[in-house]
């Protein structure tokens, strides 16, 4: 099974440094959480999309497009290391999925642009607190290196989706009622 | 290993461009990621696979892939399959569907696609409700709950599916949760990797219908044994488990079912003989 | 009308019914006498008859053997052979008898009963019990065979030939004590009142072929290219399925016995998606539950042939015996406008061509094709001439290379397009009953659904389907116009009364749908008269023709449902009295 359920219960700082031992594991879980992430906003656009809710398509369109750049970025520094892709259930995240990737779970189709970002706005800093968690077990310092690298990019990440929440100061955290039923087919 | 030696198929090669239309939220958004993932690693061309269902939210899958599919009628993929696998073994075959799909209407279907035992896999994505007809009770249904169809509850006892996969010859059992998708692109991977007939059920929450099934992510759990291929300790363990022990649960080592096939092929004129006086 | 001495003249036809009960091996007798004949050169048929029960019960085999093809019931009979008379009155009404006939009681002292000798029938009687006392393993039925060949003049060298052939599995012994049993017969035959000989078949002409419809259905289907049949037993269906599953791993092919109808129809419409041809046989009861599916078949574009052969219904009805109610279910039963295709054998050894038909035509136009076949020509043993070897140049159009502008479902002109094969890269697609766009993505789009929908008509309506829509036989201004089993007695009526086809049209539909009126108009050109013969309680075929083919409206329905076979003498009385006009 997954590793992820299973050490539910594990110290995540014991956990992750057991998992993610070497650069190549810090690089391999990078750039899977990174081009996860990215397919996940791009099918909750899809959702959006099809549900007819434009805007909020927009917001995960654009964190697709955010994290793509950087899941691109970190494809490239994999392949030159010679880094290959894992079987999904061989990363050693703390949850189910990687920290970045959005839970489909989360989604629902009347979510407002601002509960989007709310949501991207997590998922910027769980990836952050992976690399934290990373680097507070004192990892050997190549593994230091490219997580320091990489908490500081979640950072970037973090403040930027902050900026843009700044027009939002009060995000309703309720979702928008429906006033008409399912339709059943 | 290097970068020449990467894999012909990623998990987005294995998706259409058709967007889906399940309600956000739904688990079998995961389910179809977990499909696509499972076939990445398997590293089988889209086009030699067959995904296969009937009717219902979940049975809209095979359209949402880049394999070959059939949408059928409901209840039925389970035979669909079955004459699509015997007729091609070359194709890797993949039923999906739900639980009023293969418990209810295709009941019959899944105890004698059990007992066949051709080399497929069947992925039942069980969130306990037709969500497709706005929420009325499935067979895993719990005897109380409460629909406009049914006031008061069915007052029936729910179905046991993987009891009854157990008892009727499934040579593989699983249990999964559609919220993690990873460990069930794991268990799909393998059970499409066994031979014969292999189950998979992913408990997959109905957020429309059934919005408390998304507490269904506290409830789940990793089984927490090592799969068995010892019947009877299956048959005790997963009648007693309390629904949501998640992994392998059960393996066999059956044969898969092959009609036979005759070596020595003759001609259809070879039969008109027979009649002559 | 009967000659004092019966004897005197060569009969052309000769009917035999042998009537038994409890294991007496009636059944076994008939289809030794049949094959026999066949053997001495002459055609014939056998049906059967039986009570309830699945062993032991009372059964009838009715055997017609003539120098020329036999293609219907008897009107009467010649003989009634009795092993014993246990609950034989059950078949009285399937047995006519008159002064001419004559009844054998093989059971000593027996009562013949009432129902049977009404008509005047002449009675002998044989001590079978005493004369087999001394026959080593003689059994009653063995001597009764040797008395009815030797009576009807076919020659012990024939039987014998039988007798070698069909128990050679069970050894010597059984050889030589049936062969006794039907010598002592053939001795005993000689103190029997006169009785005809049926006429010297020709000789030198056409291979004779010993076969059921049912057989010969399963030979059409693999004629024609079916690799996977997929089968549930139902009676009188199961007989195709049997005779199909040893032989399709020989060219092949399988065969997979599904746990319901509801399985097989599906497992043939999975089979077929993935190229191969497929076939399931049923009756009505089976029909009626594939008929959803059926519709998968039609909307999915996936070919796939379905044999129904019917038996009395509504519901459980009489599986043993033939009706051809099944119609309307055939042509109208499917949910939405579902085009597809219903043909129907018109003989026993039509079940060949016409299956053969049915997979030709659901393979090149991608659609569900029924058979409508029915217990009189499915379970008829019959000696006929070899059936013809037609090539059909039967191909599925297969995408067999795709680029990115594939569609599987793309609107050709033809309404027929490219199938791509799984396992055809770039080919994917997926097949759907929900209504699709070219592509084959779900659309509830008027205009995708008119679309859709006149593809699937247009191919079905504009296909070439020759000539053989339909058997058309003679020429006058009287049309006798049927279908299926009923052929065989309308073409004897009328050929009795017009041996020359000159004042006698029979027009036997093979294509029932889709619906043709204007081939049939053209067919019935100049008739002044129209009589349309069915065996339906509620002259669904007359109904049908009246609704869809433009039927005149002076026509009129000739039509009983079963279990009786409708016997050639009830229409000939018809036939005669509007060419009198």
């Amino acid at each position: 099974m997954s590793p992820g359920p299973s050490s539910k219960g594990d110290d995540p700082i014991k956990a992750l440094a057991a998992g993610v031992a070497s650069p190549d594991d810090v690089l391999a879980h990078a750039h899977a959480m990174e081009s996860e992430a990215a397919d996940r906003y791009h099918e909750l656009a899809d959702q959006m999309e099809i549900h007819n809710n434009p805007q909020t398509a927009e917001v995960f369109d654009k964190m697709a497009r955010i994290e793509q750049i950087h899941a691109d970025k970190l494809a490239a520094m994999c392949a030159e290391r010679g880094v290959t892709r894992r079987p999904p259930w061989e990363y050693r995240w703390l949850d189910p999925e990687a920290p970045e990737v959005t839970p489909v779970e989360e989604a629902h189709y009347l979510m407002t642009a601002p509960q989007a970002l709310k949501l991207a706005l997590h998922n910027e800093k769980r990836a952050l607190a992976f690399y934290e968690t990373l680097l507070a077990g004192s990892p050997p310092d190549d593994v230091r290196a490219l997580a320091e690298e990489f908490a500081a990019e979640e950072r970037e990440h973090v403040s930027l989706v902050e900026k843009w929440m700044a027009d939002y100061p009060d995000i309703d955290p309720h979702i928008p009622e429906d006033p008409d039923d399912a339709v059943a087919h | 290993m290097t970068a020449e030696s990467a894999p012909a198929f990623a998990a987005k090669d294995f998706k259409s461009d058709i967007k889906p239309v399940w309600c956000p939220g739904c688990g079998d958004y995961s389910v179809l990621s977990s499909v696509t993932k499972a076939l990445a690693e398997l590293q089988t061309p889209p086009e030699d696979v067959a995904v296969v269902s009937g009717i219902g939210c979940s049975s809209r899958i095979p359209a949402y892939t880049n394999c070959y599919g059939f949408h059928g009628v409901h209840g039925r993929a389970l035979p669909l399959a079955i004459g699509l696998k015997v007729s091609r073994p070359d194709l890797t075959v993949i039923v999906t569907g739900g639980d009023g799909d293969g418990y209810s209407i295709g009941g019959n279907h899944f105890l004698h696609a059990c007992r066949r035992n051709v080399d497929m896999t069947y992925i039942v994505m069980d969130n306990q409700v037709y969500g497709m007809t706005k929420g009325q009770p499935s067979p895993t249904t719990e005897p109380d709950w409460e629909s406009g169809l049914v006031p008061g509850g069915t007052r029936i006892r729910p179905f046991m599916p993987l009891v009854v996969a157990l008892a009727s010859g499934a040579n593989f059992i699983a249990r999964g949760f559609s919220g993690d998708p990873n460990g069930t692109a794991q268990l799909i991977a393998e059970a499409i990797r066994h031979p014969g007939f292999s189950f998979v059920e992913v408990l997959s929450p109905c957020v429309t219908f059934r919005p408390e099934q998304r507490n269904w992510k506290h409830e789940t759990h990793p089984a927490p044994v090592e799969a068995t291929n010892d019947r009877g300790r299956a048959a005790r363990r997963l009648a007693t488990d309390d629904g949501f022990n998640t992994g392998v649960l059960f393996y066999d080592n059956r044969a898969p079912y092959m009609p036979p096939v005759d070596a020595n092929l003759t001609d259809v004129q070879q039969f008109d003989r027979e009649f002559a006086v | 009308m009967n000659t004092s001495d019966p004897a005197a003249q060569a009969a052309e036809t000769i009917t035999v019914a042998l009537v038994g009960s409890g294991g007496s091996g009636v059944m076994t007798a008939g289809d030794f006498l049949l094959r026999a004949a066949s053997k001495a050169g002459w055609y014939g048929m056998m049906t059967r008859s039986s009570g309830p029960q699945i062993r032991g019960g009372e059964a009838a085999a009715y055997v017609t053997l003539s120098s020329r093809p036999v293609d219907a019931p008897s009107d009467r009979f010649d003989m009634l052979y009795a092993i014993d008379w246990k609950n034989a009155e059950r078949f009285s009404a399937e047995i006519p008898l008159d002064t001419a006939s004559l009844i054998v009681s093989g059971e000593a002292g027996a009562t013949v009963p009432d129902a049977f000798t009404k008509g005047g029938a002449r009675i002998a009687e044989l001590d079978v019990k005493a004369l087999l006392k001394d026959v080593s393993g003689g059994r009653p039925n063995m001597l009764a065979l040797g008395v009815v060949c030797t009576l009807m003049g076919i020659q012990p060298d024939a039987v014998e030939d039988v007798l070698e052939s069909r128990l050679g599995k069970k050894g010597a012994m059984a050889i030589e004590s049936s062969t006794a049993a039907a010598e002592l017969g053939a001795k005993c035959a000689r103190d029997l009142p006169s009785f005809p000989k049926l006429s010297t078949p020709a000789q030198n002409g056409p291979e004779h072929w010993v076969i059921t419809g049912n057989q010969a259905a399963g030979l059409g289907a693999l004629r024609g290219g079916i690799r996977f049949v997929a089968a549930y037993p139902i009676t009188p269906a199961t007989e195709i399925l049997e005779w199909m599953s040893p032989r399709l791993p020989k060219v092949g092919g399988n065969l997979v016995q599904a746990e319901d109808e509801l399985a097989s129809i599906n497992m043939a419409i999975g089979a077929s998606y993935g190229g191969t041809p497929s076939l399931t046989a049923t009756s009505g009861p089976g029909l009626a539950l594939m008929t959803e599916s059926i519709g998968l078949a039609i909307a999915s574009e996936t070919p796939v042939v379905v044999v129904d052969v019917m038996r009395g219904g509504p519901s459980t009805g009489i599986p043993t015996k033939s009706e051809q109610g099944d119609l309307n279910l055939a042509v109208f039963g499917l949910h939405g406008d579902a085009p597809h295709v219903v043909v129907a054998p018109t003989s026993i050894s039509d079940c060949v061509f016409t299956t053969q038909w049915a997979v030709h035509l659901a393979e090149s136009m991608q659609t569900a094709a029924i058979v409508l076949s029915d217990q009189a020509l499915g379970q008829t043993i019959s000696v006929i001439d070899k059936p013809a070897d037609i090539a059909f140049a039967t191909r599925r159009l297969v995408a067999d290379t795709v680029d990115e502008s594939y569609n599987r479902y793309a609107l050709t002109g033809t309404g027929v397009s490219p199938m791509s094969l799984p396992g055809t890269p770039g080919g994917q697609y997926t097949a759907d009953g929900l209504e699709h766009n070219p592509r084959g993505t779900p659309s509830s789009t008027a205009e995708d659904h008119a679309a859709q929908m006149e593809k699937r008509l247009q191919k079905i309506v504009e296909f070439d389907y020759g000539s053989h829509w339909a058997d058309i036989d003679g020429d006058g201004d009287v049309a006798v116009v049927t279908w299926g089993s009923m052929t065989g007695p309308v073409r004897e009526a009328a050929r009795r009364v017009d041996p020359d086809g000159s004042k006698v049209r029979v027009v036997s539909l093979r294509l029932l749908a889709p619906a043709k009126p204007e081939w049939l108009a053209e067919a019935l050109d100049g008739v002044e008269r129209t009589l349309v013969v069915e065996q339906t309680h509620s002259a669904q075929f007359y109904h049908y023709l009246y609704s869809h083919f433009g039927l005149d409206t002076n026509a009129e329905p000739f039509h009983r449902p079963g279990p009786l076979p409708l016997r050639p003498a009830e229409l000939e009385a018809k036939i005669r009295e509007w060419t009198r006009q």
